[in-house]
């Protein structure tokens, strides 16, 4: 069940190395009133929707089976699928680059943009490109990259970072949203209209002006996509807004960066995803715009167009035969949506553009488990398993957090800790049911000592941990054990 | 002549010694003859969950050794049933061992969580039992979501006579629990409880019931330090309690 660590990690990014570990980071953010306000009541509305447009197709499950099929199909032949992706690719006229990881696929698009000479790009909403901080990249190259996706915008001018997949700024309230507008969109471009009250219909319209003289200046357009389809060489994006098929259609040159995961092998699969995403994700029947494209058309659109296949990591995800499942992930944000552990610390305790329960695993395994945030991602979780139960690829999300949590414990072993030390003397304990009878007879004696106490309120570290706001039970006078063999006799 | 074991777990026999009690005697009630191997120990789960897989696989092994010979295994706690049946798989591969995963194919399935042993196996829902009480019910997450119990302990609990049983609201929201996560994460733990405690408190029930002491433990903390006025008590006792016998 160890991985094999064949393929190289992702680096962590300045944005997250030295961050302090989950429970640090939740621990801050619990006391976020208007944060845990916002992420309660846009996660049980959004969970709602969801059971609603997934409770009315009657094969679910079948849609779920093929999914997961799919996407392993293209797992267990991923080069195979990728070399037919770049010929097919090639011959509807779309240039193809490969980038190993983050700092390649960064090279790639500022060449390619400078080569353009211009300074400023316009950006569909994508996971690819926040992983690889391309904004930041482009940035130092000093080209501007707007993000047009309304809740990117929020993040963007706010200098803040997302919090979740499907709605970064999920965190904001619209309060927050319109003094960010107020004070910010002036900087970036055409300023929010004097009169703009915090109603999302003057917030959305602010956002329409801004981002219009963007979408008509700008000559080159940077998008991820939802999907890649093997044997048309075609990719797919799905939105809600339009904004994305503005920086899709009205650019002269558009850039897509492209997880190699992404890759569907046949036309016909799309319908399954097409069924999947939308209602897994906004839990809509279907997405108001999917945008298609296969290369350039005469005339139309974009007259150039470049594919950047990005691996940063998940080959190394690959290599585990447990945690590639994690690579089957269309980035719908359910698991995140249903998870409470997500729904009360947020997303950036998560340490990465990746939060909630996917994130927990996606990213140690994309970026391995030496940085101490990465570590603690695969225990910040109950196991309590919605995240499978919505899951429309149905990636056992509680058994990889398992797996990893198994690989964090054997690359620290040799070093002490007192877990480790607890954990050895209960093996050792439990190893012999003389020894476990033994301590058995510890505990009613403690039981005894204890003179009739119902609960403890207080206990030495590490027990405080517990009693700081749980009272503990107390022992009983009689094990179960000894109950037994005063009422039932010695048994075998 | 099917010979039953009761798999106490280690936690309950330790700490929570009326819940294997009552199991006891309720399946001796139903006219099953149990057993209690005294060489069980523990399954191993919080070994696996916290990542001790090399500290696990020796429980894989003992479990087998124990219960092997037996046609069912009875046990008072879903996250324990779970562990045999969902993750001992898993284990026996790491170890390397073929015989051992063939082992754990072989009794695994012979595992039941007691509502599912009372309802599928013994085919009763009216287990005898008078408990008049409010009282609300817990789903704990790997009862319902890695065992799939449905709703085999509410059919139980509603032929109870004389209780009142009311619905949780948010029922099936994880009580934040989660074993080890219960003290690493303590601070998002007791904030998932808190909520959970809210909404038990809201049912005017005077005990809320789960099968599983350790998520009755960390629930009961919190109502205890809160004051609540409202007691937990495991499936096993509620069904166990009788007209004359009340647990």
């Amino acid at each position: 069940m160890s991985a094999r660590h064949t393929g190289p990690v992702a680096a962590t990014t300045p944005t997250f190395i030295g961050m302090p570990k989950f429970p640090a980071l939740a621990r801050e953010a619990l006391g976020n009133t208007q944060q845990r306000r916002n992420l309660a009541f846009a996660t049980q509305t959004i969970r709602g929707k969801r059971a609603a447009v997934v409770g009315e197709v009657g094969d679910w499950e079948a849609l779920r089976l093929n999914g997961a099929a799919v996407k392993d199909e293209v797992l267990a032949h991923l080069d195979d699928y990728l070399i037919q992706l770049e010929d097919k690719l090639t011959a509807a006229g779309t240039t193809v680059h490969w980038a190993r990881d983050a700092a390649e696929a960064n090279r790639i698009v500022v060449e390619l943009v400078r080569g353009k000479g211009v300074d400023e790009v316009v950006k569909v909403k994508s996971m690819a490109t926040q992983e690889i901080e391309l904004n930041e990249a482009l940035e130092e190259a000093g080209i501007a990259a707007w993000e047009t996706d309304l809740a990117e915008l929020i993040v963007q001018l706010g200098n803040d970072r997302p919090s979740h997949i499907l709605v970064p700024a999920i965190h904001r309230g619209r309060a927050e949203i319109r003094d960010i507008f107020r004070t910010r969109m002036a900087a970036a471009g055409r300023p929010a209209p004097e009169t703009m009250t915090d109603e999302p219909a003057q917030l959305a319209e602010a956002a329409r002006l801004h981002l219009r003289e963007k979408f008509l200046r700008a000559k080159v357009g940077i998008s991820g996509a939802n999907f890649a389809i093997a044997d048309t060489g075609t990719l797919v994006v799905l939105e809600s807004e339009g904004n994305g098929r503005m920086c899709l259609t009205l650019p002269e040159t558009l850039i897509s960066v492209v997880g190699i995961e992404k890759v569907l092998p046949t036309w016909e699969d799309l319908g399954t995803f097409l069924q999947l995403l939308p209602r897994s994700s906004t839990g809509e029947r279907m997405n108001p715009y999917t945008s298609i494209w296969t290369g350039p058309a005469d005339g139309d659109g974009p007259q150039e167009t470049h594919v950047v296949l990005v691996d940063n990591g998940r080959t190394h995800v690959l290599a585990d035969p447990v945690g590639r499942q994690a690579l089957r992930c269309i980035r719908c944000s359910a698991c995140l949506n249903v998870c409470p552990v997500y729904e009360r610390a947020g997303g950036h305790a998560y340490g990465s553009v990746y939060p909630g329960p996917i994130g927990a695993v996606l990213t140690p395994q994309l970026r391995g488990i030496d940085n101490p945030i990465d570590a603690s991602l695969p225990y910040a979780s109950s196991l309590c398993g919605a995240c499978f139960e919505v899951c429309p690829v149905r990636i056992d999300i509680p058994r990889l957090l398992v797996n990893l949590r198994t690989q964090v414990v054997d690359a620290h072993r040799g070093r002490p800790s007192a877990e480790g030390l607890a954990m050895k003397s209960a093996a050792w304990m439990f190893a012999e049911p003389g020894r476990w009878a033994s301590m058995q007879k510890g505990i009613t004696a403690s039981s005894k000592l204890l003179r009739g106490k119902r609960t403890l309120q207080h206990l030495p570290w590490p027990g405080s941990v517990w009693t700081d706001a749980r009272n503990a039970p107390v022992p009983p006078r009689e094990t179960f054990r000894q109950w037994w063999q005063r009422t039932h006799g010695e048994s075998r | 002549m099917t010979r039953v074991a009761l798999f106490a777990t280690c936690f309950n026999d330790a700490m929570w010694p009326g819940t294997p009690i009552a199991t006891v005697t309720l399946l001796e009630r139903l006219g099953v003859e149990v057993d209690f191997p005294a060489a069980q120990t523990c399954c191993g789960q919080m070994f696996t969950n916290t990542g001790y897989a090399d500290e696990a696989i020796p429980r894989v092994r003992s479990f087998v050794e124990v219960f092997g010979g037996y046609d069912a295994v009875v046990a008072p706690s879903g996250s324990c049933t779970g562990s045999v049946r969902e993750q001992y798989a898993d284990l026996a591969r790491r170890s390397g061992d073929a015989g051992l995963s063939r082992a754990v194919a072989e009794v695994a399935p012979k595992v039941y969580e007691l509502s599912e042993y009372l309802v599928d196996v013994l085919g009763v829902t009216d287990v005898g039992a008078s408990f008049p009480h409010r009282v609300t019910y817990h789903p704990t997450c790997h009862s319902l979501r890695m065992l799939h119990v449905g709703d085999r302990p509410l059919r139980l609990l509603r032929e109870v006579r004389g209780i009142d049983l009311v619905e949780l609201p948010a029922a099936t929201e994880c009580c934040g629990f989660g074993g080890t996560f219960a003290m690493k994460n303590a601070d998002v733990s007791v904030a998932m409880g808190s909520d959970k405690v809210r909404h038990i408190r809201d049912t005017g029930a005077e005990i809320v019931v789960a099968g599983d002491n350790s998520c009755l433990a960390h629930i009961g903390g919190l109502l205890g330090r809160q004051r609540a006025g409202v007691r937990t008590m495991h499936l096993a006792e509620v069904l166990a309690s009788t007209a004359e016998a009340s647990a």
